[in-house]
């Protein structure tokens, strides 16, 4: 499956490459790279050779300095951190994600990890660079360090949410393997319950907060730039649907003691809405939220 | 024509040879040392091993005379059983060569062992050979093959899953307790029964530092009699319920006919675990713990049956991962006969050596009287100078020699060799002496 996600993604790389030649290079060298790990980390849940994942390790971690010369190029460049449209603010979601994977991965020492985030960052990387470039003078309404503040602390809990989530789904591919009495090989590869169960848990509680205060940035910076902090536009309503089902996940975590399989499966219905409210809702609905109101600049 | 050194490997193991005959040999823990005793003393060995363990009596030797070796090996093994040759020789195998040492490091990396990849036989090995180095029967050949033996083991080991998954049931249990909480750390246990496998599963579970141990029985004495066993604390057997939420991992083995611990049971038990993961290891049969606990979220039940499929499935594994490990194996054989052949020309290089050291003190007692006369540190002088110019000359042909050592060709440059130096008939002298060559 990722193989064959790394062949078409390669394809399309060429193709974008002659199609789009002002490709920054540093995102091209990211983006490489990342397909490079997002491939070592597949060999290595398959062949499970500890020199695979240190490879694709160092790979990934070299990806993600070039990704950062990228973001810190555009930043310099535009004056903010470059989200403003949908290729960028998916690239910028793959440089938090290996970024937090980075992180959690000194943490908790667990080598399969990266054969889920890898292929993941790499997979948004492939749609990022599918999406056309845009140019032009930003407007200067977006200049201002507010938004970079608010769009980091979003994007850092989103990164965080998002490794619970892959957690999660680890956890159901073991919690299966162990329920059904058929311990086949991802038995092996994946570790125990209590772990998955564990990193699920502390990404969220790491992320939660991560959201919560990139929510309220965002409703300061609307109120120095547009003089309200609530406005009912469609990402601030589903930001906050967001919230209430992170909130009770969390609560049911801490207050109930949900944990295991109930917690994990919620955390991927949560990842879901999620999901929606980064992309659905900014190309589906209107609001100044929406990247094509940003594309107007 | 000069005869091959060989490494040759006499034994029976689990497969070849009943479990009586291998009692015979291996059954006296001084049969070891006796056996070096005799092959040191035998003119045909030059260098042997001897290992013993219960499921093998193996020799292994460098001869260069491999048949009169062999005869004297099997009568040497025959002696040690205290029986006739012809009771046991169907039982053996005798190997040569790339055979013998294939053989060897398979031993070594256990996979030729009755239960594959069981870790065991390599500290078995390494005391046979501390011991051969200590009788001092181990020369150049056995030291290196034996370190090469250890190295396979360590990358078999390493680059495979051979010696992954527990193959026994009450192992099995525990690494399924590991996959589940991950460390057993601090974890709490009750045994429900007693019985041999149930106890050894306890056990296996106290190795792993579960913080209490709690044993229920129908007749309480039986329960303090046990839990005495693993400084447990004994219970009633009206306390499982109150015990139940509690507990992380439960193992029963009663001898009860009916179920002891029921769905209900554990579902009540459940809102007080707040959802904490539980684990039954249901050893009994008839079994114990209803069926339909396992369907309760969080918990888990494994009967005898389950593990039992979890372990055949780790020994088919085992089986799969050994193809890997017979590929490390067949490399590293290659790797250790292009070494041995390197050993082909160090006796022509010894005789060479030892031709030049003759002519050196020849040509010295020639010129006795004259060199006689001069000072000490003269004396010294010449000497250096004279040897050092014949190590010189010396250096090119030994240094082409060894380069050629794992060619086909090698032959003929070694018999060039002798005849450009006349070395014919040093031979047997230099074979003596084989030992310092390397």
């Amino acid at each position: 499956m990722v193989s064959l996600c790394l062949g078409v993604s390669i394809l399309w790389f060429r193709f974008i490459r002659v199609r789009i030649p002002m490709t920054s290079p540093w995102f091209s060298l990211a983006f490489g790279l990342y397909l490079l790990a997002a491939g070592g980390f597949t060999v290595f849940i398959i062949r499970q050779q500890k020199w695979v994942f240190r490879w694709s390790y160092w790979l990934l971690v070299a990806g993600f300095l070039f990704h950062t010369m990228f973001l810190g190029y555009g930043y310099y460049q535009l004056g903010l951190a470059p989200v403003l449209d949908l290729r960028s603010a998916l690239s910028f979601f793959a440089w938090s994600l290996v970024g937090v994977y980075l992180i959690v991965q000194v943490r908790f020492k667990l080598m399969v990890l990266g054969s889920f985030v890898a292929p993941l960052a790499a997979f948004l990387m492939i749609i990022s660079s599918a999406m056309p470039l845009t140019a032009g003078p930003v407007k200067p309404l977006f200049k201002s360090l507010w938004l970079t503040i608010h769009v980091g602390t979003v994007f850092a809990g989103d990164a965080l949410l998002t490794i619970a989530c892959l957690a999660a789904i680890m956890y159901l591919i073991q919690e299966r393997q162990i329920k059904q009495k058929r311990l086949g090989s991802m038995y092996n590869r994946l570790p125990s319950l209590a772990t998955l169960d564990h990193i699920n848990y502390y990404s969220i509680v790491y992320g939660f907060p991560f959201l919560t205060v990139g929510m309220m940035t965002g409703s300061v910076y609307a109120q120095v730039a547009l003089g309200r902090y609530w406005q009912w536009d469609p990402k601030e309503v589903w930001s906050l649907v967001l919230w209430l089902f992170y909130a009770a996940l969390l609560h049911q975590r801490l207050a109930v003691g949900w944990q295991g399989r109930r917690a994990a499966i919620m955390s991927i219905v949560c990842f879901g809405v999620l999901i929606f409210t980064f992309v659905g809702v900014s190309l589906l609905m209107g609001g100044y939220h929406s990247f094509s109101s940003m594309g107007a600049r | 024509m000069r005869t091959m050194l060989r490494i040759i490997a006499i034994g029976m193991n689990h497969e070849t040879a009943p479990v009586e005959l291998r009692e015979c040999l291996g059954g006296d823990a001084d049969n070891p040392r006796k056996a070096l005793t005799w092959m040191r003393n035998l003119e045909v060995v030059r260098e042997g091993l001897f290992l013993s363990t219960c499921n093998r009596v193996e020799a292994i030797f460098v001869s260069d005379e491999a048949d009169a070796a062999k005869e004297s090996v099997i009568l040497l093994m025959a002696r040690l059983g205290g029986g006739q040759t012809g009771d046991f020789l169907p039982c053996l195998y005798v190997l040569e060569d790339r055979d013998a040492v294939r053989h060897i490091f398979n031993v070594a990396s256990s996979l030729d062992s009755m239960v594959v990849g069981e870790p065991q036989i390599l500290g078995q090995i390494k005391e046979a050979y501390a011991l051969a180095t200590r009788e001092k029967t181990s020369g150049v050949i056995l030291n290196r093959l034996m370190h090469r033996a250890f190295h396979v083991a360590k990358r078999v080991r390493s680059e495979t899953g051979i010696c992954g998954a527990a193959v026994s049931i009450s192992y099995a249990a525990v690494e399924l307790a590991r996959k589940i909480f991950h460390v057993l750390e601090g974890k709490k246990v009750l045994l429900v029964g007693a019985g041999e496998m149930a106890e050894l599963a306890a056990r296996h579970l106290l190795a792993h530092d579960v913080s209490s141990l709690k044993v229920a029985n129908r007749t309480f004495e039986r329960a303090v009699e046990v839990a005495g066993h693993f400084k447990g604390v004994p219970v009633s057997f009206d306390e499982i319920d109150s015990e139940l939420p509690n507990v992380d991992i439960v193992i029963t083995s009663t001898a009860s006919p009916g179920y002891v611990i029921t769905r209900d049971q554990v579902k009540h038990s459940l809102r007080k675990r707040r959802n904490r993961p539980l684990f039954f290891i249901d050893i009994a049969v008839p079994r114990d713990v209803e069926p339909q606990v396992h369907d309760l979220s969080n918990v888990y039940l494994y009967d005898i049956d389950d593990l039992k499929g979890v372990v055949a499935l780790n020994l088919a594994q085992r089986k799969e991962e050994a193809v890997k490990a017979s590929r490390i194996v067949e490399e590293e054989v290659g790797k250790f006969e292009k070494w041995l052949k390197t050993l082909a020309v160090v006796p022509t290089i010894v005789s060479l050596q030892d031709k030049a050291e003759s002519i050196i003190q020849a040509e010295f007692y020639k010129s006795r009287s004259a060199l006689d006369q001069l000072a000490p540190a003269q004396h010294e002088a010449v000497e250096t100078l004279v040897r050092s110019i014949v190590e010189k000359v010396l250096n090119d042909p030994i240094v082409f020699l060894k380069e050629r050592a794992g060619r086909p060709t090698v032959n003929t440059y070694l018999d060039l060799t002798k005849r450009l130096f006349q070395l014919n008939g040093m031979e047997t002298e230099a074979r003596g002496e084989m030992e310092h060559g390397e």
